[in-house]
């Protein structure tokens, strides 16, 4: 029996782990990756005061500080079911079972994908695929890819790619589809493109900040949107252009590309081929929930946070006993949000196993997270602080009645 | 022919690893000890993991970190083993998966 387990040993586990082992509590990390740091290891961007953001190394630092405070760690570990029995916690990995009265999950997001025909050669992945093969395991992806999909995330890994020596052909959106949705849009796009219009190329924000305000401007401004595309770190972006179709024989040989007017309608007889060696579709982060879900715990679908939501406060507790939440579980953010959850379900995890006097640091810990998320450089949603109230009013809304009995 | 980011501007050199020797489909390999199966299979250019059980298209990786399954292969003797997240080691036999018989008669027009 340990103290407290936790899975996911991403910025939010792994934070948590330190936090309950300051407190001197034994603690589990498990996780099925061979690495700790979970998607924080992709991550490498310049940060506005011009240092490195660099998820290696930051990864390497916590997973550091954990062993030092005692924390054991069990890499290559996937989880396959959860039970919840006389108030204690069951946890079934691949390799042992172990039991606790204190589970943390902070499994992370996983990216959703965009069907596109051709989608399942070799050589297609996820633009967080490319960014891990690149960033942390140094193998090229390919020497010349396509990105489908312009968000924030493929927009940062395009310039990573670049960074390592490899070729991006283009950045183009999806064809529209039932499945596509918004990110077929080219007026949507632009809209959430302009909201990071501070990462985004100058030649947008040239397009005019001001101009876009309002409705009519934002469809004037796709509709004169440059045919050629719009260049970002050599990188064309065409937000007027659509990949309607990989192709290859055995494996990715190129796509094939169309002009799309202002709705993302194709316009006939425009298709070009665009050779590329890989291909990358980005559709955007969704919060990975499965093991959440075989506990009993209450979901709510909440857009602003990327998908399904299990309920919980702002201490990172859920309305099940000894179940806690952190990070990308609790809605799409970046590490340092995700870190400064798990710092604060570390020290509510503290608390509920008998700590006194901790009531100051976690209020401390949870203006830490707003802090954070109001500072964040890259913001994945643009209405996230109304996700989190919606959170916090479905939270109230569950409890009231069961504090009234 | 190597796929290696060996110099990379901010994150330095590349970390130097202890080299061993696999084999995937019965044809020899090297990769790092360590690394995960399907990264050293691309630093060899093998993109290609397995075939589709029904339908036998290829298929290689989609996500790359153990969410999708589409990257399973057999290593020594275990099925369905995720190979971007799998830790490569000396003298492992990898084989791709094929396509598998199915008890669900096909009625398209072509067998009537």
């Amino acid at each position: 029996m340990n103290n407290v387990i936790i899975i996911g040993a991403g910025p939010a586990g792994m934070s948590a782990a330190i936090a309950c082992a300051q407190k001197g509590l034994d603690v589990v990390v498990i996780d099925e990756y061979l690495k700790a740091g979970g998607r924080l290891l992709g991550q490498l961007y310049e940060q506005p005061d011009g240092s490195w953001w660099n998820g290696i190394e930051e990864s390497a630092r916590l997973h550091q500080q954990a062993l030092d405070l005692g924390v054991q760690i069990q890499l290559n570990t996937p989880v396959n079911n959860i039970e919840h029995h006389d108030g204690q916690w069951t946890i079934y990995t691949e390799h042992e079972t172990l039991s606790t009265n204190h589970l943390l999950l902070a499994t992370g997001a996983a990216e959703s994908p965009i069907p596109v025909p051709g989608w399942t050669l070799p050589g297609v992945m996820s633009v967080g695929a490319a960014q891990v093969m690149t960033n942390v395991h140094r193998v090229k992806p390919g020497e010349r890819g396509v990105i489908i999909g312009v968000n924030v995330l493929s927009s940062a890994i395009a310039m990573e790619l670049k960074l390592a020596g490899i070729d991006v052909a283009c950045m183009a959106l999806p064809k529209m589809s039932q499945l596509t949705d918004q990110q077929a849009h080219p007026k949507h796009v632009l809209d959430s493109l302009l909201h990071v219009s501070h990462m985004a190329p100058s030649q947008f924000v040239k397009l005019g900040s001001k101009l876009m305000k309002n409705d009519f401007m934002k469809k004037l401004g796709v509709t004169f949107y440059p045919k050629r595309g719009v260049n970002m770190w050599d990188i064309p972006i065409q937000l007027r252009k659509a990949v309607i179709e990989i192709y290859g024989e055995k494996q990715v040989e190129g796509v094939t590309v169309a002009t799309i007017d202002s709705n993302g309608e194709i316009v006939a007889g425009t298709e070009e081929n665009v050779e590329a060696d890989f291909v990358c579709i980005a559709g955007g982060l969704y919060p990975l929930a499965e093991l959440a879900a075989l506990t009993g715990c209450p979901f709510y679908l909440i857009e602003e946070l990327g998908g399904y939501i299990p309920l919980h406060n702002e201490r990172m507790e859920t309305p099940l006993d000894g179940l806690y939440v952190a990070g990308n579980i609790t809605g799409i953010e970046g590490a340092k949000v995700a870190a400064a959850q798990g710092t604060t379900a570390g020290l509510t995890i503290a608390k509920q196993a008998g700590f006194e006097g901790l009531d100051g640091e976690i209020e401390e810990a949870i203006q830490v997270v707003e802090e954070t998320r109001d500072q964040s450089y890259i913001q994945f949603h643009p209405e996230v602080n109304k996700g989190r109230e919606m959170v916090k009013e479905k939270w109230e809304e569950y409890v009231l009645p069961l504090r009234s009995i | 022919m190597t796929q290696r980011i060996v110099d990379h501007p901010i994150l330095g050199s590349i970390e130097e690893k202890e080299q061993v020797s696999f084999t995937f489909n019965e044809k020899e390999y090297y990769g790092m000890n360590g690394e995960p199966i399907a990264a050293a299979l691309l630093a060899n250019g093998v993109r290609t993991l397995r075939h589709h059980e029904e339908k036998a298209t290829p298929r290689g990786i989609y996500c790359n970190i153990g969410h999708c399954f589409e990257c399973r292969v057999t290593v020594d003797g275990k099925q369905g083993v995720r190979s971007c997240l799998t830790p490569l080691q000396e003298g492992m036999v990898i084989e791709s998966g094929g396509t598998l018989p199915t008890p669900v008669k096909d009625w398209s027009a072509k067998n009537e």
